[in-house]
């Protein structure tokens, strides 16, 4: 039995007043990808917002590698490539100055070459040089998806990655996930179509 | 299904409330009534100023607490953010209109007592130009708390402003008194003396008090309001 | 070093659309000519206005290009990318605000002296001026970076910032402008621009905080 690396124990969110889920609990280990399902409004965003400690929690706890996350917010942070329901693109810089700007942002030397990489796989090197705000919003969120991919981070909180992309596009995806996980990397997307070799958290059951 | 678990508090809150309220409400009542007498009709009148010092016994208490009420604010706010009480939020809602309408009292007894002394309603006196501010303060304080369709993001961002508006009123004062000497090197006649006959000082230590409890009595009527309006609204909210 | 990424991206974001500081700067200039529009050309009475009309306009000025400080990356998602970096948001605050410094108060430090001379103050005066929007701006950059940041997905969030800002700006408006009038006057101006500094030291301070705490409340 391998120990788990991310343990989410507990966890309730309020909004508003309004309960949006309660003593929830999981635990991932390495390489292993939960897809988060449920109704509209049953809470997904909210998850990842609080994982990412964006919302604060109500109840509960959210550890990493045994360690309160709470106790050491920037090195938690550190360890998070986040895809929100928004692409997070400046329009006014290129696809790659979007990503470029984003490494540095996360405290990370620029990487060229992981940016050429990451561009390639969702099949953006034609694109890499045009103002973002000239893309289309399928193209965008294929930039985002770039983003998460150069971002050299161990867990991957993604809000609905699959919105507006085409079928190539989605297993360009697939194709990331799958890597990223196969380096032991950890996934955790919102989402209502199918993800490959996913486990299943659906809620508002 | 309702879920108001997190206004147990308020609830407790509302419950003390109404059990004190009417009394203080008597209180209050009878407090104002001796003490509007008493600085009208007992207090002699000043030997310079004539009748018009009695708009002092509104004018000094009502500048006073529309400071302490902005304190509140500030500190009601701090422990929204600190400790996320609920109810805090609730009471800065309360409180902001409360302090806003005696700092506009603060003006208008002042303008109204300029009128005879300066023969105009309104001279850039250092005293009435902070109050001026911090009734726009007040303002933008109330301003913001409603600013949001979800109100609780209107009561965080609300109770930041306060805390930083606190510890700007200071230095505010200071600056504006700076601004007033320059421009107005003429000593203008004040309205509370450092010397002040014990004959106005009982009468006007009277009016702080009445003051005082009107202020709180008005906070805790209209926190009640708020809580209903917050239950209304999450009940609204609901699935 | 996340920073100076996000300061230079700042910059080149101003880059790419010169306009949107030109009408800044086209707004100070044109406010401050209707003074003497309005009031007439007497020397005399607009060297004496010039030092508050300046610096109110500097101000206006300043408020006018904050309010898309912090919106334009609430909107397009990229403030949870700086919410989310692993380092301090009360850095990426003053960031912002110092790119923002950099492309509306340096310019109207550089361009108040050309209008200053056109309202009849004299050499010194112009100096001090120069001084006192180079010592004061920075803070009016902090102040309204707070309220813009405060206002974020607010109802009439334009006028509602403006409504904030105005009442906080006070002190360093009155220092920055009776510091000129003290020169002309012939008093030091030195005590004026040590206060004017202070001021800005102090936003400098506590400032960064409170944009950062109302940032991370505009993200829940």
């Amino acid at each position: 039995m391998v120990s788990a690396v991310l343990e989410v124990s507990g966890l309730a969110c309020r909004r508003g007043g309004r309960r949006v889920f309660d003593n929830l609990s999981f635990a991932l280990t390495g390489g292993e990808l939960l897809a988060l399902t449920g109704r509209n409004g049953s809470g997904k965003t909210t998850l990842l917002r609080a994982l990412a400690l964006l919302v604060p929690s109500l109840a509960g706890t959210i550890r990493w590698k045994g360690a309160d996350v709470h106790d050491d917010r920037e090195n938690w942070r550190a360890k998070l490539a986040w895809l929100g329901h928004q692409d997070g693109l400046k329009g006014d810089l290129t696809a790659a100055e979007n990503i470029l700007v984003a490494q540095r942002l996360r405290g990370q030397p620029a990487d060229v070459d992981r940016v050429a990489h990451a561009l390639s796989a969702f099949d953006l090197t034609a694109l890499k040089d045009r103002a973002a705000r000239t893309l289309s919003a399928g193209q965008r969120r294929r930039v985002a998806l770039a983003r998460v991919v150069a971002a050299k981070a161990p867990l991957w909180l993604l809000d609905e990655p699959l919105n507006a992309l085409d079928a190539p596009a989605q297993k360009a995806l697939n194709e990331g996930l799958t890597r990223h996980l196969a380096e032991g990397g950890l996934a955790i997307a919102a989402t209502h179509a199918p993800l490959d070799s996913a486990r299943i958290l659906e809620l508002g059951a | 299904m309702a879920d108001l678990h997190f206004l147990a508090n308020p609830a407790r809150f509302r419950r003390f409330s109404q059990r004190v309220l009417p009394a203080l409400w008597l209180v209050t009542a009878l407090a104002l009534v001796i003490g509007l007498y008493w600085s009208l009709v007992i207090a002699p009148p000043d030997y310079q100023q004539g009748d018009t010092v009695r708009i002092m016994f509104l004018h000094v208490p009502s500048a006073s607490l529309a400071m302490a009420g902005y304190l509140l604010l500030a500190a009601l706010g701090a422990s929204l953010l600190v400790w996320r009480h609920p109810l805090a939020a609730l009471m800065a809602r309360a409180t902001a209109p409360v302090g806003a309408t005696y700092a506009a009292v603060c003006l208008i007894t002042g303008s109204l007592w300029g009128r005879p002394m300066w023969g105009t309603y309104w001279v850039w006196d250092a005293r009435l130009t902070s109050f001026l501010l911090l009734f726009f303060l007040y303002l933008g304080h109330i301003a913001l708390s409603r600013a949001y369709d979800d109100s609780e993001r209107g009561d965080r961002a609300a109770a930041i402003l306060a805390v930083v508006g606190a510890i700007n009123v200071p230095i505010i004062k200071f600056s504006v008194d700076w601004w007033n000497t320059l421009h107005q090197p003429a000593s203008i006649m004040r309205l509370d003396g450092p010397s002040i006959d014990p004959s106005l000082l009982w009468p006007l230590l009277w009016m702080m008090g009445a003051l005082a409890l009107l202020f709180v009595a008005l906070v805790l009527m209209r926190t009640e309001t708020e809580i209903d309006r917050r239950r209304l609204e999450i009940a609204e909210n609901q699935d | 070093m996340g920073f100076g990424a996000l300061f230079l991206r700042d910059l080149r974001l101003v880059w790419r659309r010169p306009g949107d500081v030109a009408v800044v700067l086209a707004f100070f200039v044109v406010a401050t000519v209707l003074f003497p529009l309005g009031i007439g050309p007497e020397s005399n009475l607009l060297a004496r206005i010039a030092a508050g009309v300046l610096w109110a306009a500097a101000l206006f000025a300043s408020m006018l290009s904050l309010d898309r400080l912090f919106a334009a990356d609430y909107e397009d998602g990229a403030l949870d990318l700086l919410l989310l970096a692993p380092w301090p948001l009360e850095l990426a605050a003053l960031a912002k605000c110092a790119a923002h410094w950099v492309v509306t108060g340096l310019p109207l430090a550089v361009l108040a002296p050309l209008i200053g001379g056109a309202f009849g103050l004299d050499d010194r005066s112009l100096l001090v001026l120069v001084l006192t929007l180079l010592v004061g701006t920075p803070a009016l950059s902090l102040i309204g970076g707070l309220a813009a940041a405060l206002t974020l997905g607010a109802r009439r969030s334009g006028a509602l910032l403006a409504l904030l800002a105005l009442p906080l700006c006070v002190p360093t408006l009155i220092f920055g402008a009776s510091a000129i009038e003290a020169t002309a006057t012939g008093e030091g101006f030195w005590v004026h621009l040590a206060i004017l500094g202070a001021l800005a030291l102090m936003s400098l301070a506590t400032l960064p905080w409170a944009i950062a705490a109302a940032l991370r409340q505009a993200g829940e």
